[in-house]
């Protein structure tokens, strides 16, 4: 379970740019929930998924991950239980290293970095069935440097790296923004056959709105640091994206814009 | 044929060097100007513990940790006083300079009469007759060797693996749930240590502390570091440790082979436009702008 209480959020504090983004946010995220937040640009969709991983500080509030305060804790500890996958496909591998050096990398999270070997040979035969599986023929390019994939490939692989090892919560930051149509259609459902094979508490922030309302089971608008529209269940599954345009319209028109 | 042995004997301890400075500034990404100061660190310990009557042998391994000590301190300017990388170097180059001259009493210690690495009863058994000529070849040649095997297996360890991913992407090592400082430090510790190391071989070669002898150091590693990855890229049979090595061999020989037409005095800046020409070729000037790209 991941929850924010009472976040309090200002951007260029004591300036006179000070801008408030939250001012007592509250979020509760339950165990298996696959939650897809959107919302308009400077929404703060972003910076809510920073304040979570720790990536900002917040000025007030409490960040709670299964009802433990984290809220003091650093952000590459908080990653232990973590997973993200970020906008930009760069972030999630190390392009100067091979598939195989990748992957072994991010099996060994959570475990101690020390002088045992970096690669294990037996693990090989494992990493190239995870790679089969994305049929991005993949498994048969284990020695070639990530630098050399393609963005959807590395996107694909930066998913299978965050959630290699037993994690409770996956975080996508518009993981699919930056692919073509159909690696995104390819990653998203990935995405899905994972949150479910591994029942992840899962936050995915996008600006595809079919996405937001094909998979999940509860969606968030996000607006001017408040959660707008927050749906689920059976409401969530009759929503369509037509519904959610009309939304996000009358929003504007609100701020007359 | 002299002269080849002096610049094989010389490229190979400078090589040991340049492993150093392939660790900051290829793997880390971090103009690291420590190694300034740290190079005469480990010669003024190793002259220090020489006129000491301590065994030579023991230089080694002591010169290599106050290396790392040297190293860790750039590491924790940088990461917990988050000065920047250059900066965090400079600070530590200068404030090395006393302590090494703290550490020897003067600026020129000789060290002709004791007994060294090179120079001592076992190694004047082994290397007799014929060989004695290259016994400091040899020697040397043995050290660099052993430093860059260690150096591999250590990069193909978990450990290793880390430290060659927060210089590609350090928000991965964060992801992965580790303290990316931490491993910076580790880097810039190994870095250091490897550079002490060759002050020290240098040192007892030379048979004299000199407290300039770190001035223009990490150019001499950095140009070997660019020679010998941008010449050896497409070898396979050479990987980027071994072609640090031969880099320094062929950056010495370049500067001998200027020597012969120019005056002694003329070394920096021969030095200078040597590393420019170089820096030129290689096409490593660029830097790197999009990182994540």
């Amino acid at each position: 379970m991941l929850e924010l209480k009472n976040i309090r959020k200002y951007y260029n504090p004591g300036t006179v740019n000070e801008m408030c983004l939250f001012e007592n946010f509250n979020l509760t995220a339950d165990k298996g929930d696959f939650v897809s937040v959107i919302g308009s640009n400077g929404s703060g969709k972003t910076s809510m998924l920073n304040i979570l991983c720790g990536s900002i500080p917040v000025e007030d509030g409490q960040i709670l991950m299964n009802g433990e305060d984290i809220s003091r804790l650093k952000e590459y500890k908080r990653n232990r239980k973590i997973g993200r996958v970020y906008q930009n496909p760069a972030m999630g591998t190390c392009p100067s290293m091979t598939i195989l050096e990748n992957m072994s990398l991010a099996d060994n999270k959570g475990n101690f970095y020390g002088l045992g070997k970096g690669i294990n040979k037996g693990r090989r035969a494992y990493y190239q069935e995870l790679l089969s599986r994305l049929n991005l023929g993949l498994e048969s390019k284990m020695d070639v440097k990530v630098g050399a994939l393609s963005g959807g490939q590395r996107q694909a692989m930066a998913l299978l790296m965050s959630t290699l090892t037993p994690i409770d919560f996956l975080i996508l930051d518009e993981h699919t923004a930056a692919l073509d149509p159909k690696t995104a259609e390819l990653i998203m459902e990935l995405t899905d056959r994972i949150v479910k094979e591994k029942n992840l508490t899962t936050i995915m922030v996008t600006h595809n709105l079919r996405y937001a309302v094909e998979y999940g089971n509860r969606l968030l608008m996000m607006h001017q640091g408040k959660v707008v529209l927050d749906i689920a269940g059976t409401e969530k599954q009759e929503m369509k994206v037509d519904d959610i345009l009309g939304k996000f319209n009358e929003i504007s028109i609100e701020c007359g814009n | 044929m002299d002269i080849f042995v002096t610049i094989l004997e010389q490229g190979l301890i400078y090589g040991i060097l340049a492993l150093g400075v392939y660790i900051t500034y290829k793997i880390l990404d971090f103009p690291d100007l420590t190694v300034d100061g740290s190079f005469p660190l480990g010669a003024a310990v190793t002259a220090t513990m020489i006129t000491n009557g301590v065994n030579p042998y023991l230089t080694i391994p002591v010169s290599f940790l106050a290396g790392v000590a040297a190293g860790v301190c750039t590491g924790l300017i940088h990461v917990k006083c988050k000065v920047r990388d250059l900066l965090s170097g400079i600070i530590m180059m200068t404030a090395l300079w006393t302590i090494n001259l703290r550490l020897a009493g003067t600026a020129n210690v000789p060290i002709f009469g004791d007994d060294n690495i090179f120079d001592n009863d076992l190694v004047n058994k082994v290397f007799s007759g014929s060989l004695a000529s290259y016994k400091a070849l040899i020697i040397v040649l043995v050290i660099a060797a052993v430093s860059k095997i260690v150096l591999d297996l250590y990069l193909k360890t978990k450990s290793g693996l880390l430290l060659r991913a927060v210089g590609d992407n350090a928000n991965l090592v964060t992801s992965l749930a580790k303290d990316q400082g931490n491993v910076k430090i580790l880097g810039l510790a190994i870095a250091n240590g490897l550079v002490a190391l060759a002050g020290c071989v240098f040192c007892q070669e030379q048979r004299v502390f000199e407290i300039s002898s770190g001035t223009g150091a990490i150019v001499i590693g950095l140009a070997s570091v660019i020679i010998g990855t941008s010449l050896f890229k497409n070898i396979r049979f050479f990987n980027a440790t071994a072609a640090v090595l031969i880099g320094s061999v062929i950056y010495k020989a370049c500067v001998a082979a200027a020597l012969k037409f120019f005056e002694p005095q003329d070394m920096k800046l021969i030095t200078a436009v040597l590393f420019l020409i170089i820096l030129v070729i290689g096409m490593d000037r660029k830097k790197k702008v999009k990182k994540n790209a």
